[in-house]
């Protein structure tokens, strides 16, 4: 697989942002950026994307700069006092940022929400909720994935960004696999896996999925946390750690040989 | 209540194609018009009232007004996290209606009682939490949670007509007495054991306050209480952050301050014994007997 030119572009300004905020997440960001930019790329003006998993909130700002929903001098804003900004997406200030999210186990049931009103006013529209592994520990997300089969929501899109490690171990040590295919394709969904770092292969494995059938829809998006920055891939440490400044050059020459190999 | 509450959202939700209801799978034996009313608008959530209120959330942003229905303690406390990041920080139009709010379950026992919702919910931002006290107070609950379009909590109990005839608002005066010695204040149906306290007293003046938070007194209950000096607040609910501390916190902002204030209020389980809600409400004081003992101190 080859980055995209956006693909690195993206990366360049995440790790940029949280360079400058001192600030931790970045495994996280890197993990579910390139879905980000696959779903910002497939979705229409009315339909919206719910980032369950809050705390990768830089990826959603960076990808709503890129579509010009967020401007330079407000994204340089990340994690300061007064900011609209913080370090999980806040509430009521842009369109493509509608709910305040960063407390796991919420945005499943509220894209669910969003699925049943566009199904009762008839419209054609999705609804994508982008979840964590450990997303999948919470009991709302069981919740919801019962309601979601029972109401046949099959308007709805949930897109698991799969790591395999969560906030303080590997997520098969912890509560097991909790973002397996058959236990999802059992309970109801139509699943699918995909590479969730190749953008274009994603957009197409979704796409295809859309009209497979009248199930609610689930792509396993196989990520590697810290995706792209050699150093930090697969490590748990990267979802808390900020970066010193010999760290961050490090980051960048990392991105600059992405497509080397 | 939950009867007339059943019968004015079947008419509501007919007229009106942005209601929905959802229910944590409660209901039995009073929803049944509200199905046949609402159509696919009727949601039976399950089990599950986190994701009921997640799912009305999401409903509500694009563009419903959405009812979660179950008994008061399941419908507050359980999804107490989703009532305030999904609903209330996003000030949406999702109204938790529970029912048997305070001791209400009786000897169904503590897990089915719902003593601390108040407290709770209104804390949070952009919530009014409406307890209607009569029956006829639900419908003007329920036209005041429409209409404003905002977060809302009901707190159903078992409620009876008022006495006399009332221009309802959200502060009613129910007994007016020509010189009056004592202020009553009730929340809720706790109202019907003052009333029978009060009977054949010509001395007090008994409102009931539909809201909380609420903006401000009436001029007939600040006036009353100018009159009397002597406050009793009575509650089916704890006093940290009920009704008794609502009005203590409006009498100062008022620069009021009455010669007497008393709290009537829930106490949890004191004996650790379990009953009906008459019993409940004799443990705690907030029986008929227990109230006019408190008008008789401060007469």
């Amino acid at each position: 697989m080859k980055y995209t030119q956006t693909q690195i572009d993206l990366r360049r300004k995440l790790l940029s942002l949280y360079y400058g905020a001192n600030a931790g997440h970045i495994g996280s960001s890197l993990s579910c950026i390139d879905v980000l930019i696959a779903l910002f790329g497939i979705k229409t003006d009315a339909e919206r994307v719910i980032l369950s998993k809050g705390h990768a909130a830089a990826a959603l700002y960076c990808v709503l700069n890129h579509i010009g929903e967020i401007d330079d001098l407000t994204l340089e804003t990340f994690y300061k006092n007064g900011t609209k900004l913080s370090a999980h997406p806040s509430a009521n200030s842009f369109l493509n940022i509608p709910f305040a999210l960063g407390s796991l186990g919420h945005g499943f049931p509220i894209a669910c929400g969003i699925a049943q009103a566009n199904q009762l006013l008839k419209n054609s529209d999705y609804v994508y909720v982008v979840m964590s592994d450990g997303d999948t520990n919470e009991g709302t997300t069981w919740e919801a994935a019962h309601y979601a089969v029972a109401k046949k929501l099959s308007n709805l899109m949930v897109i698991i960004d799969k790591n395999n490690l969560q906030g303080f171990g590997r997520t098969m040590d912890i509560l097991g696999d909790t973002a397996n295919n058959e236990v999802w394709s059992h309970i109801g969904f139509e699943v699918i896996e995909a590479d969730g770092h190749d953008v274009a292969q994603f957009k197409e494995r979704l796409q295809l999925l859309k009209g497979s059938s009248d199930k609610p829809k689930l792509i396993i998006a196989n990520t590697i946390k810290g995706k792209g920055v050699d150093y930090m891939e697969n490590k748990m440490e990267w979802h808390y750690l900020p970066m010193n400044a010999e760290q961050y050059t490090q980051a960048l020459n990392s991105l600059s040989t992405l497509n080397n190999a | 209540m939950r009867k007339e509450f059943s019968s004015i959202i079947s008419r509501k939700i007919k007229a009106n194609e942005k209601l929905v209801f959802m229910t944590g799978d409660l209901g039995y034996n009073a929803l049944e018009p509200v199905i046949e009313a609402a159509g696919e608008r009727f949601i039976n959530a399950g089990v599950a009232e986190q994701n009921m209120v997640g799912v009305a959330a999401g409903m509500a942003y694009k563009g419903f007004n959405v009812f979660t229905y179950s008994i008061a303690p399941f419908a507050v406390y359980r999804c107490f996290e989703q009532i305030k990041i999904d609903v209330c920080i996003h000030n949406l139009p999702v109204y938790i209606v529970g029912n048997g709010g305070g001791y209400g379950y009786g000897i169904m026992g503590a897990t089915h009682h719902a003593i601390e919702d108040i407290a709770c919910l209104s804390s949070l931002p952009n919530m009014t939490c409406w307890i209607p006290a009569f029956v006829e107070d639900v419908d003007y609950c329920l036209n005041k949670i429409v209409d404003e379009k905002k977060p809302a909590y009901l707190r159903l109990g078992l409620g009876k007509p008022y006495p006399n005839p009332v221009a309802i608002s959200t502060i009613n005066q129910v007994i007016s007495s020509e010189s009056p010695e004592i202020t009553i204040i009730a929340m809720g149906p706790i109202v019907h054991n003052a009333l029978e306290a009060i009977a054949g007293k010509q001395t007090i003046d008994l409102f009931t306050i539909l809201a909380v938070p609420f903006l401000k007194f009436s001029d007939a209950l600040k006036t009353s209480i100018e009159r009397t000096r002597k406050v009793i607040v009575i509650e089916e609910h704890v006093g940290r952050g009920g009704m008794a501390e609502q009005v203590l916190s409006r009498l100062a902002n008022e620069s009021l301050f009455p010669d007497a204030f008393v709290s009537m209020h829930a106490k949890g389980y004191p004996s650790k014994l379990y009953g009906n809600q008459s019993f409940h409400q004799t443990e705690s004081g907030l029986d008929v007997a227990s109230i006019q003992n408190e008008i008789s101190k401060l007469s």
